[in-house]
């Protein structure tokens, strides 16, 4: 079984999450354009490699942030929403 | 039949020579460029070569011929879609398929078997008997079947009101058909390779080189290649080689797994497909059942297998075919899907002007390999996108006129 490292339920059976999509900061409410939004909710990167993105406890509905790499399916760090910006530049492993 | 089938089956001794080209370098230039020998990319060349004389045509694979996910479909073709785009595209598609060992000379061993999708509640009868009449006004065999019908088209399926899920009906599509997936990528590298068109195995796309919205070098790991145009079908890596020539795609790679297990006697005839369950099944001609699923829970591009998926598909099966659960598992594999948000593929034009797409085949794309070629063909020898597939070109998301397709897949709606 793989496990997944939860930030507020520990170390956890995968399957007892749900994926969420990669993560990218939503753009702008006001400001943005049509295209801006139709590419932030259906285009993802998709990148071969790493990635960031969203998963849930499913069980207690908490959602936070994985560093994932997608060739290999390892997981390099798992973390809370307010910690993006620490590991923003941070995925070279 | 192919006649070639019935004289070489009265010969007495067999012939054997290349089918394919073979050891050839590059050329300096090709009028098209194919990334990826895979059923797509084949058939594009080979109605390119035979339609409209397009021939000085490169067909780059960076491993072998048919060996990403035309070899690891589970083999079903049909056309019982929902949306009128879908259906009329995979109707077609179907036609194609009937002729295809006569159009090849070369047996793909074409079953028409038919398809049987089940359903176990009442919103699934009710989009049953939607599809039904979508396909019934298209000229699609399609038709909502009760209990006593299934169990006579399928007397092995386990029709116990004491399950988990019992079966209330079916969805019965008489055109439902299988094929020799790897002959069908065969046959169209035959007929291409005969025709001059050049397929270069172990030959991978590293760069694409746009400049002025147009893309005009290939860049190999054997060299470097100047296009007329080029045509990317490459499946679950579509991201990753679009991303070459600076186009993003609303796609996300998913794995799909799936297993067969021993050979037994003959006792299946048609496929059999549970959306609830979220398993699908056919007998192969050799006896073994080949079975399916949904695609894994998150992204990937790797190719491992889960116990969970496993069990999950085991589950699904023995629920369906009691006897199954002696079965070994004979062998078992995945291959990443391209899926698309509305279950629809992405072909046509892109942002770059001589780059066609022919994409987003998530876990349809085996059942629209003749008609996807025939209209890439007729795309780039034209320069015009066949009104079949207009509806699916990249820009619809942004006019937000997505194909919602919810008749693709057996299990991820």
């Amino acid at each position: 079984m793989k496990i997944l490292n939860c930030p507020l339920n520990g170390p956890r059976n995968i399957s007892e999450f749900t994926y969420g999509g990669e993560y990218h900061p939503m753009p702008d409410s006001m400001g943005s354009s049509q295209e801006a939004w139709v590419e932030y909710v259906f285009f993802p990167e998709n990148p071969a490699g790493m990635v960031t993105e969203w998963w849930m406890h499913t069980a207690t509905a908490f959602w936070f942030l994985a560093d994932r790499n997608t060739i290999t399916d390892e997981i390099l760090r798992t973390y809370r929403l307010q910690d993006a910006g620490k590991y923003a530049h941070d995925k070279d492993v | 039949m192919p006649l070639s089938l019935l004289r070489r089956g009265l010969q007495k001794k067999e012939h054997l020579k290349h089918q394919f080209s073979v050891n050839r370098s590059l050329k300096k230039h090709y009028d098209v460029v194919i990334i990826g020998a895979g059923g797509h990319g084949l058939a594009t060349a080979y109605y390119l070569s035979r339609y409209h004389g397009i021939s000085n045509i490169a067909v780059l694979e960076k491993s072998y011929m048919g060996g990403g996910n035309t070899a690891r479909n589970t083999a079903v073709i049909r056309s019982n879609y929902l949306t009128e785009e879908g259906v009329s595209f995979y109707r077609e598609s179907l036609k194609l398929y009937k002729n295809l060992s006569n159009e090849f000379d070369y047996n793909i061993m074409y079953e028409n078997r038919g398809q049987l999708t089940l359903a176990h509640n009442d919103a699934a009868i009710r989009s049953f008997r939607w599809r039904a009449e979508v396909n019934q006004h298209l000229g699609v065999k399609s038709e909502l079947v009760d209990r006593q019908t299934i169990s006579e088209l399928a007397p092995q399926l386990n029709l116990d009101e004491e399950v988990r899920y019992p079966i209330m009906a079916g969805l019965w599509h008489a055109d439902g058909a299988t094929a020799r997936h790897d002959a069908v990528a065969w046959g169209y590298a035959r007929g291409a390779c005969s025709r001059g068109v050049e397929l270069h195995q172990l030959t991978e796309v590293q760069a694409v080189q746009v400049s002025s919205g147009t893309a005009r070098e290939v860049h190999t790991n054997r060299g470097k290649i100047s296009c007329g145009c080029v045509v990317q079908a490459v499946a679950g890596n579509s991201s990753v080689v679009a991303a070459m020539a600076g186009i993003r795609l609303p796609i996300h790679s998913y794995p799909l797994q799936a297993m067969v297990t021993q050979p037994y006697k003959p006792l299946l005839n048609p496929h059999l497909s549970s959306p609830q369950l979220h398993v699908y099944t056919h007998q192969t001609s050799r006896g073994e059942f080949v079975i399916g699923g949904g695609s894994d829970p998150y992204p990937l591009y790797n190719t491992r297998s889960t116990l969970d998926m496993k069990e999950s598909l085991a589950a699904g099966i023995v629920e369906l075919l009691p006897f199954l659960a002696q079965a070994k598992i004979l062998r078992q594999w995945a291959g990443t899907t391209d899926m698309t948000p509305d279950y629809s593929p992405i072909m046509g034009l892109s942002p770059v002007d001589n780059y066609y797409l022919d994409a987003g085949w998530g876990t349809w794309g085996f059942k629209a390999t003749p008609i996807s070629g025939k209209c890439m063909a007729e795309l780039v020898a034209t320069g015009r996108v066949p009104d079949l597939i207009k509806p699916f070109e990249l820009d619809r998301f942004y006019r937000f006129q997505q194909v919602n397709e919810a008749g693709a897949t057996a299990a991820s709606h």
